[in-house]
């Protein structure tokens, strides 16, 4: 006798499964017994009704979630879905509080290891930074003491304490002496600039020195401290003259040599050059030039004159830029 | 399916979301995020069928919008589509094979990211198309599949497989 479901039946899974064994012992038990055993098919009703409703309930979701989105897009803040989700998403604030605590070690697990994996790139740049901005930061602090430096040049051109009858022409140092013995320095500018040999080279501070070659471009410049400096000049405070040069066995110490015995030289006198003329013949350097400060002065009875130290105003070490005096007429 | 297995699966969906919004989604790893709970839910449809997977998607996908307080019902378009086809491809496809989650998380994993491009993008929300669909989803492609087997032995084993005895055929004995 055929066992045929009602079309449309549900039929309950265990059945089916009985079916299934069922049938697997009818199919030995037939074959012994000679009977036909024939699989017909399913019933279309009951697979029709399991795809509509797997298409009711997809669809029906999908919808769902398009009706929340055009609401939710919609309303934006202040919409009815704006309600309903602070809602929820304060009762889910707990949970997520929870997990995040649960999670935190975890996290911070995964962060050490990270950390630790990526320490030595994360140091390595860090150190390049570091160098980048140790190298900004002198750059920037330099950019400062030039500016300040130049500032103060530009206050000195533009004072009435700068040399009448003379052009200034600012020139860069770009070299320095090379060892202990020679006392010069090489500045940007030349004869292109108008520097001409003997020129005298001074800073807002004071005198530099004289210019003793001289190239297109560039131009030498003997400092006072050379050896074989020597630049006339005056005691501002009492007109005692005399001639200052380097001091020997010092780096940067002048001395005021030549002074007579009767002229008098205090300590904390200034020094500026003397600037004389005898006719057609004159000093190198103008009048009035700042040079420094008596810091000693001395005299033994066996001395024809006076031992009268300076100490220059112009720090010889540290030039950054010059000025350059070019006479008004020669330009 | 029993109203057990129904909440289990729920709670499954549930905790996949608030582990997906409170932890995974930070994990960026090579610009992408694994998404634990898209994975969870092709296990859930896998294992159950299509229509515990759309519905345990929308559900899992409400819960991270709500969470996100994001526009409500994206992401779960999204994972109620993803959820339907994983369901229908265990159902059609043998889920015993072996390779069936990775296969289905693999290519679930780039048809989700491709069709959320297109719905924010429709949204006029700003997303970046090379970022979203090469830098983030190449990475969480990966990483998806690395989850793929483990992820759908735990899902197997809270909420079970369906039993699924296809009747496709009736026995007629002729005597």
């Amino acid at each position: 006798m055929p066992v045929v479901p009602g079309a449309g039946d549900e039929i309950p899974l265990e059945t089916w499964l009985h079916w299934l064994a069922m049938s697997r012992q009818r199919g030995a038990r037939s074959a012994a017994l000679g009977l036909t055993v024939r699989r017909v098919p399913t019933t279309i009703p009951s697979r029709n009704a399991g795809q509509l409703r797997r298409r009711l309930v997809v669809g029906l979701l999908v919808l769902a979630s398009l009706v929340l989105i055009s609401i939710s897009f919609r309303s934006g803040e202040t919409g009815p879905l704006s309600g309903v989700e602070s809602a929820g998403a304060t009762a889910l604030r707990p949970f997520a509080v929870g997990l995040e605590r649960v999670a935190q070690p975890f996290r911070d697990g995964y962060s050490w290891a990270d950390g630790l994996l990526t320490a030595q790139s994360e140091a390595e740049r860090l150190r390049e930074e570091n160098r980048e901005l140790l190298q900004r930061a002198i750059q920037s602090e330099f950019a400062l003491q030039e500016n300040t430096y130049l500032r103060a040049q530009l206050n000195y051109i533009d004072s009435p304490r700068f040399p009448a009858d003379f052009n200034p022409v600012v020139a860069e140092v770009t070299g320095r002496p090379a060892g202990a013995f020679t006392q010069a320095i090489v500045i940007a500018a030349g004869s292109s600039d108008g520097v001409r040999l003997n020129d005298p080279v001074v800073t807002a501070d004071g005198l530099v020195g004289v210019v003793t070659r001289v190239t297109p471009s560039l131009a030498r410049v003997q400092l006072l401290t050379d050896e074989s400096a020597a630049a006339s000049a005056t005691d501002l405070r009492t007109d005692a003259t005399g001639i200052v040069r380097h001091a020997r066995g010092t780096r940067e110490t002048l001395v005021l040599d030549r002074v007579r015995k009767e002229d008098v030289v205090r300590v904390k006198d200034e020094v500026v050059t003397a600037g004389w003329r005898a006719g057609a013949l004159s000093s190198l350097f103008p009048k009035g030039i700042p040079i420094g400060k008596v810091t000693s002065v001395g005299q033994t009875d066996t001395d024809l004159f006076q031992q009268v130290q300076v100490d220059p105003y112009v720090d010889f070490g540290a030039l950054d830029s010059v000025i350059v005096l070019v006479p008004t007429d020669r330009r | 399916m029993t109203a057990t297995i129904w909440l289990r699966a729920l709670a499954v969906a549930f905790v996949a979301a608030m582990l997906q919004v409170v932890i995974v989604s930070s994990i960026v790893v090579g610009g992408g995020a694994p998404d634990i709970l898209l994975v969870t839910v092709v296990a859930l449809g896998l294992l159950r069928g299509a229509i515990p997977g759309a519905v345990l998607g929308f559900v899992g996908g409400l819960v991270v919008d709500v969470s996100t307080l994001g526009t409500l019902g994206v992401t779960s378009l999204v994972l109620t589509l993803a959820g339907f086809w994983a369901g229908r491809y265990g159902e059609t496809t043998r889920r015993a094979r072996r390779l069936a989650p990775l296969l289905a998380v693999g290519s679930i994993t780039l048809l989700a990211g491709v069709f959320g491009f297109i719905l924010h993008y429709l949204l006029d929300e700003d997303v970046v198309a090379r970022h979203a669909l090469v830098t983030a989803l190449a990475p969480a492609f990966v990483m998806n599949l690395i989850l793929a087997l483990p992820v759908h032995r735990l899902v197997r084993r809270v909420v079970g497989e369906e039993l699924r005895a296809e009747p496709s055929a009736e026995v007629e004995v002729l005597v």
